[in-house]
């Protein structure tokens, strides 16, 4: 079996969009009309983390591997011939540097699996060591198991870093004759994607998370919460779940013990808040999903007033290979108080975007510049980073060389969040970018208590205001009291992190909010209120992008030309200020 | 409670929301997915299966509502035959989501959160689809489409009648 040729093609959410689908059974067809189907073994993978359309690997049984990016219908007969006959790759589509560049310096134990194994068959993850961990756990004593993770240094991956093993031990000398694990997938910062992949890629490693958990702690139900807006990594968790139960990693008997531990899995229903612990065990009995004020914290009371262990994805994920390779190994990577590795989401204004894992401790810079590949346009400068998402802070590049753990980015103002990691070059408004997550928080604030529900919308109109053109210096000293107050007194995460991203830009990019007030000017080029749709000269290098787009005809354009932009003709659309790449429309 | 309002729900309408809600009668806490079960049957949330489930499962309608409006993926009204969904992360706004969102709002001459004169498309707004690497990024029913550009709207638009 293991003599036949592989083709490993991509087909998580970003996959299939690209057509993924479509090119897996092309290659099916293809090799089937040559009568060559049973010399290849073609897997359906989940996405590896790297946009590129649709990913394509040939494997040779010596483990040779041929990688192919952007692969569409039309390709997929050229690889046959001149690659799976002939045995010369296709080169048209052969994978760049920029695709190697972009795995050579990450560190890969989360995401091992994703887009390496066929997450719908549960027999290749066995195959990669999968479920060793949990054999391993089930015959060990369980408050080993919850020493072994506290020596590991695992802090939760969805934000707050709390260290797991101390979690579990408060859990496990809770009272209580029924215990949960939950699981929160309930992925909500804009930007972040990195359990939507596991889910998608390897939804076997969070179950065995899930069980060894619950075999620590003693627990006999597990509950993933999953966002609603990931259908696909629903379907494939459900299956994974269907398959260990019929392979008896779950059930009655867990590998034989007298351990019993099942899963089942809750979709939201559109509701960020449903991200906050106390707030999605409320969701789970059906409720509105509103925090509560803890204590009591789950572990003492969680769902069904009974404790409960929740963690985020990522850190279900690790468990295993702490299990399986030692809490020193674990500990062994990344920072003093930040150990092993840690998921990002890396998009915005850079070259390379998708999920990037790297040990804690790895600066801003060498994630931009390294997997990242460089800024997306040569011209246009790193001017921050946004991490953490709704929660977290902007942090200006002259900071770049922060070493990413959870303490050097509290010192700074952001968080480590979820590890959404957005690039800003220097035409992004981070006035524009502040006021965008407010408004999202606006909207996503549950309303229950008064700092957030009107402190947040209070900054928001004044905000507004500001991008308009319309604000005053009165604003920006406005803005800095009242994120104060809502951090120091709003009831739950939600409302105590909103304001970050205010409060870092206007630490950080204090010029960019007085441009706007005193001089009603966008520096960026973004506030389209603030814009005049001119040309400035010295800045077009008269590529007549802006002509190419405009809908209305109103930017006349001649090769070798500064272009024109017609006042009376322009709708201020913005299509052309979108299309410049060199800052060239103001 | 609530008999008179019960009863006009049509024979074989009453019938499909007993059905679902017998299926999670037994459990605790299922009112989400049971809701969720309801809008998958017709798309919305109908006044009358508000009613039938508060009298079946002993709650007041309004619970119920305050459960509905408080999470975005419900909807108390019929929508378009097309739901568009034009991604808002924050990978989509910094790449000009903003830019297709407005496009949208004035070609279907539609706000968010609503449905197009002619019934054809219902436009709203997510925090993202979880595909920053094709920002902006929307989809369209299930089709999902990527590196969007104001130009293609036209086109795409076109497929959906």
């Amino acid at each position: 079996m293991s003599e036949k040729r592989k083709i490993l093609i991509c087909m998580g959410t970003s996959g299939i969009a690209a057509g993924a689908t479509g090119v897996a059974r092309l290659f099916e067809q293809e090799l089937g009309k040559r009568n060559l189907a049973d010399g290849f073994q073609i897997i359906r993978t989940g996405d590896r983390g790297l946009f590129r359309d649709v990913l394509v690997d040939v494997i040779e049984p010596d483990g040779q591997r041929t990688t192919y990016e952007y692969v569409k219908a039309e390709d997929v007969v050229p690889i046959v011939e001149e690659h799976l006959i002939e045995g010369n790759p296709y080169a048209k589509r052969l994978a760049g540097k920029s695709y190697h560049d972009f795995f050579k310096s990450q560190m890969r134990i989360v995401l091992k699996n994703c887009g390496e194994i066929d997450p719908e068959d549960i027999e290749a993850y066995v195959m990669h060591d999968g479920y060793s961990a949990l054999r391993k756990a089930v015959q060990d004593d369980s408050a080993q198991i919850v020493k072994t993770v506290t020596d590991s240094g695992l802090r939760g991956r969805g934000g707050a870093g709390f260290l797991t093993g101390m979690k579990w031990k408060f859990c496990r000398e809770a009272a209580g004759d029924q215990k949960y694990i939950v699981c929160n997938a309930d992925e909500g910062d804009p930007g972040a994607f990195m359990d939507r992949s596991v889910l998608e890629g390897d939804p076997h490693a969070v179950i065995e998370g899930m069980a060894i958990a619950g075999f620590a702690v003693g627990a006999s139900r597990g509950v993933v919460y999953c966002r609603a807006e990931y259908p696909l990594a629903v379907k494939r968790l459900q299956k994974a779940i269907d398959q260990s139960r019929e392979k008896g990693f779950l059930g009655k008997s867990v590998c034989g013990s007298p351990f019993e531990f099942d899963i089942s899995i809750m979709q939201g229903a559109g509701a960020f808040v449903c991200g906050e612990e106390t707030a999605l065990l409320a969701s789970i009995e059906g409720k509105r999903g509103t925090p509560r004020i803890k204590p009591p914290f789950p572990a003492q009371q969680g769902l069904w007033g009974k404790p409960t262990v929740i963690n985020n994805v990522e850190t279900f994920a690790n468990v295993p290979h702490i299990i399986n390779h030692g809490a020193e190994w674990f500990a062994s990577i990344g920072t003093e108080k930040s150990k092993g590795t840690k998921v990002f989401a890396l998009a915005g204004k850079v070259k390379n975007t998708g999920l990037v894992e790297v040990p804690m401790g790895t600066t801003i810079r060498e994630l931009v510049f390294g997997p990242g590949g460089g800024m997306l346009h040569k011209k246009l400068g790193l001017k921050g980073v946004q991490l953490g998402g709704p929660s977290g802070g902007c942090i200006p590049a002259a900071m770049a060389d922060t070493p990413i753990d959870y303490e050097s980015l509290q010192s700074t103002g952001a968080i480590m969040g979820s590890g959404g990691v957005i690039i800003m070059d220097e035409k992004t408004c981070m006035v524009d970018v502040a006021r965008y997550f407010t408004g999202f928080t606006v909207s996503e604030s549950c309303g229950q208590c008064t700092p957030c529900r009107v402190g947040l919308k209070r900054m928001h109109e004044v905000l507004t205001r500001v991008v308009e053109g319309e604000g005053v210096p009165a604003d920006l000293e406005f803005l800095g009291n009242m994120g104060n107050t809502i951090c120091s007194t709003s009831l739950c995460g939600l409302g105590q992190t909103a304001p970050n991203p205010v409060l870092t830009t206007l630490r950080y990019f204090r010029d960019e909010f007085d441009a706007h007030v005193h001089r009603r000017e966008c520096p960026a080029h973004v506030c389209t209120t603030l814009m005049h749709y001119e040309v400035i000269e010295d800045m077009c290098i008269k590529c007549g992008a802006c002509a190419k787009v405009c809908p209305a005809g109103a930017v006349t354009w001649e090769r070798g030309k500064t272009a024109r932009i017609d006042p009376a003709k322009c709708t201020r659309c913005n299509a052309c200020n979108t299309a410049c790449k060199y800052m060239a429309i103001r | 409670m609530n008999k008179e309002i019960s009863t006009s729900v049509s024979a074989v309408k009453r019938e499909d929301v007993m059905k679902i809600i017998n299926a999670f009668r037994d459990q605790p806490g299922a009112l989400i997915p049971l809701l969720q079960a309801v809008q998958r049957e017709y798309g919305y949330v109908p006044k009358e299966a508000v009613d039938l489930i508060a009298d079946e499962l002993g709650m007041f309608p309004v619970d119920i509502y305050g459960v509905l409006t408080f999470y975005a993926q419900f909807y108390l009204e019929p929508r378009g035959r097309h739901t568009i969904r034009v991604c808002e992360g924050t990978a989509c706004y910094i790449m000009g989501g903003k830019d297709i969102l407005d496009r949208l709002k004035t070609d279907l001459g539609v706000e968010e959160s609503k449905t197009t004169a002619d019934g054809r498309f219902y436009l709203e707004t997510v925090a993202c689809l979880g595909c920053c690497g094709m920002a902006p990024a929307m989809m369209i029913d299930e089709d999902f489409y990527g590196n969007c550009t104001v130009g293609q709207l036209d086109e795409i638009l076109k497929k959906y009648e």
